[in-house]
């Protein structure tokens, strides 16, 4: 655990440096949040019956923006060099658990960019973009929780990419479809409200939208926040399980070309 | 001039023929951008399948918007990549060897990369596009298909001149480019929509900054029958995307390859 521990510190602080990216992503999500904004605004004009009011999407959309480096976006790059490069022996040699090492590196990948730049957004949304606060104080507490619970699922689903790494050889073409595919699937294109309803009953139960609808939904006071952090804990064990077993058949036969 | 074209041609060939050398990866990753770029239609087919229309604007007509849009980027992508690359090249200091080559820096960058790849959203782009223009060709004159096509291929141009000025400020700051990522994919991703439903800022942004809407949305609005006040309109406007080009890579040489200073190889 203490292993674990600091791995996530360390990373974390490395993570912490890029405070100019940070800024830069800040201005994108602003942006993009402004181009969500100026899409529904238009699109909610003579609009009779919703399933989401126009100012909840309106703060929906800014949460999707302060959430979005969270997501999984990806291998954790640094270990896709070292399992590029043979450097995944140094990996093997240490006293500790490698699942879960790997898996403190991406809970530090999926929290520290999301950190710096949600602060700041949320602030600037709350005051000039429209976004109002969370619905009561138990909406507050029930998305901080499954916030926490989209962070540990996040992790496992970017654990699961780098161990797929031991697998493959170029993955690009894979991360492509995959990224759309979360983007689409958690809320991050359109609220899953916004969805056909029998769509959006199958898209709640994927992983996916445990991601950034589930915490987003709660804070606006909708969804049942026990089934929320039920599935989110469901979907974080089955990934973590299955993270474990990919990882053991995969050292058991890997192959390193030098290191 | 002849001798450019060949050298141009010899890099393109040899960029194709090594990518077809990992035939498999790059029908991969073609079709997962083929997919990935059609979940992005998909979002607006939802929002439109459930609000019926946006800024006045149904399905088929946001589809030729849409296709114009992401042809025209599909193809810069395709053939200037090597600029979006760019920051690359400079940080490992590859740079240095294009300029020691008696060639043009800029066609030598520009050629360095033909992404087969890309296939993968310019297809998407088409069939979009095919569809839009399905529900709307009855209406259309020879003179309209002209100016879808040049539509497209001014787009391109504007897409291509933000990619050589994206990679003119490798020149300066050597680092991560995020905000250039921005206002190229945001771009995209703003003017697939009519430009009406913007505020007037981004209004002006997309068409006389980074002239995205000039080369999509005004032809459009003369496709679709939208702009019978104003006709020379649609047709004059796509010209800023080739001079919006000519005036990226007149500063990408006289300006930032003038500024270099290598980081060292």
């Amino acid at each position: 655990m203490n292993a674990m521990l600091a791995m996530f510190v360390a990373r974390a602080s490395v993570l912490l440096q890029y405070r100019a990216a940070a800024l830069a992503g800040l201005v994108t999500q602003v942006f993009w949040g402004l181009l969500f904004l100026a899409v529904y605004a238009s699109v909610y004009q003579g609009a009779s019956s919703v399933p989401l009011p126009l100012h909840d999407v309106v703060t929906y959309v800014w949460l999707m923006q302060a959430m979005f480096r969270m997501l999984p976006w990806g291998h954790d790059p640094d270990l896709a060099v070292m399992i590029r490069r043979g450097d995944f022996v140094a990996e093997l040699l240490r006293p500790v658990d490698l699942q879960l090492l790997w898996y403190a590196r991406a809970v530090a990948l999926c929290t520290v960019p999301a950190l710096l730049r949600a602060g700041p957004l949320i602030v600037l949304a709350l005051a000039f973009f429209g976004m109002h606060g969370p619905a009561s104080a138990a909406a507050l507490g029930w998305f901080l929780a499954s916030l926490a619970g989209a962070v540990l699922l996040s992790a496992a689903i970017v654990l699961n990419v780098t161990i797929a790494l031991l697998y493959t050889n170029g993955q690009r073409g894979v991360d492509v479809v995959m990224n759309s595919l979360m983007v689409a699937l958690s809320g991050a294109m359109v609220p899953l409200s916004l969805m056909p309803t029998g769509v959006a009953e199958i898209v709640r139960a994927l992983p996916f939208a445990g991601l950034l609808d589930g915490p987003a939904m709660l804070y606006l006071g909708h969804g049942e926040p026990l089934a929320v952090l039920v599935k989110q804990a469901l979907w974080i064990g089955v990934a973590l399980l299955a993270a474990r077993w990919l990882l053991a058949r995969a050292v058991a036969r890997v192959v390193v070309q030098g290191g | 001039m002849a001798a450019r074209h060949s050298v141009y041609l010899g890099y393109v060939s040899a960029s194709i023929r090594g990518q077809l050398q990992h035939r498999a990866a790059t029908v991969a990753l073609g079709l997962g951008q083929f997919l990935g770029t059609g979940l992005e239609f998909v979002g607006a087919v939802v929002l439109l399948s459930r609000f019926g229309s946006i800024g006045g604007w149904g399905v088929s007509e946001v589809a030729v918007l849409y296709g114009i849009v992401h042809v025209g980027f599909a193809l810069a992508e395709l053939f200037a990549r090597g600029f979006d690359n760019f920051e690359r090249t400079i940080r490992a200091g590859e740079f240095d060897r294009v300029l020691l080559r008696p060639r043009a820096a800029a066609l030598q960058v520009i050629a360095g990369e033909v992404q087969l790849s890309r296939l993968g959203r310019t297809v998407q782009g088409l069939v979009v596009l095919a569809y839009g223009a399905h529900a709307h060709a009855h209406a259309w004159t020879p003179g309209s298909w002209v100016l879808l096509v040049l539509a497209v291929l001014a787009g391109a141009c504007t897409f291509a001149g933000t990619f050589v000025l994206q990679a003119m400020v490798c020149f300066w700051t050597v680092s991560g480019l995020e905000l250039a990522n921005t206002v190229t994919y945001g771009a995209v991703q703003s003017n697939q929509y009519p430009l009406s439903i913007y505020p007037r800022w981004m209004q002006r942004l997309f068409t006389y900054v980074v002239p995205v809407a000039a080369t999509s949305y005004w032809p459009a609005l003369g496709l679709l029958g939208r702009a019978d006040a104003t006709p020379w309109l649609p047709w004059c406007l796509p010209l800023l995307g080739p001079i919006y080009l000519v005036i990226a890579l007149w500063l990408w040489s006289r300006v930032g390859v003038r500024h270099y200073q290598s980081t060292g190889s």
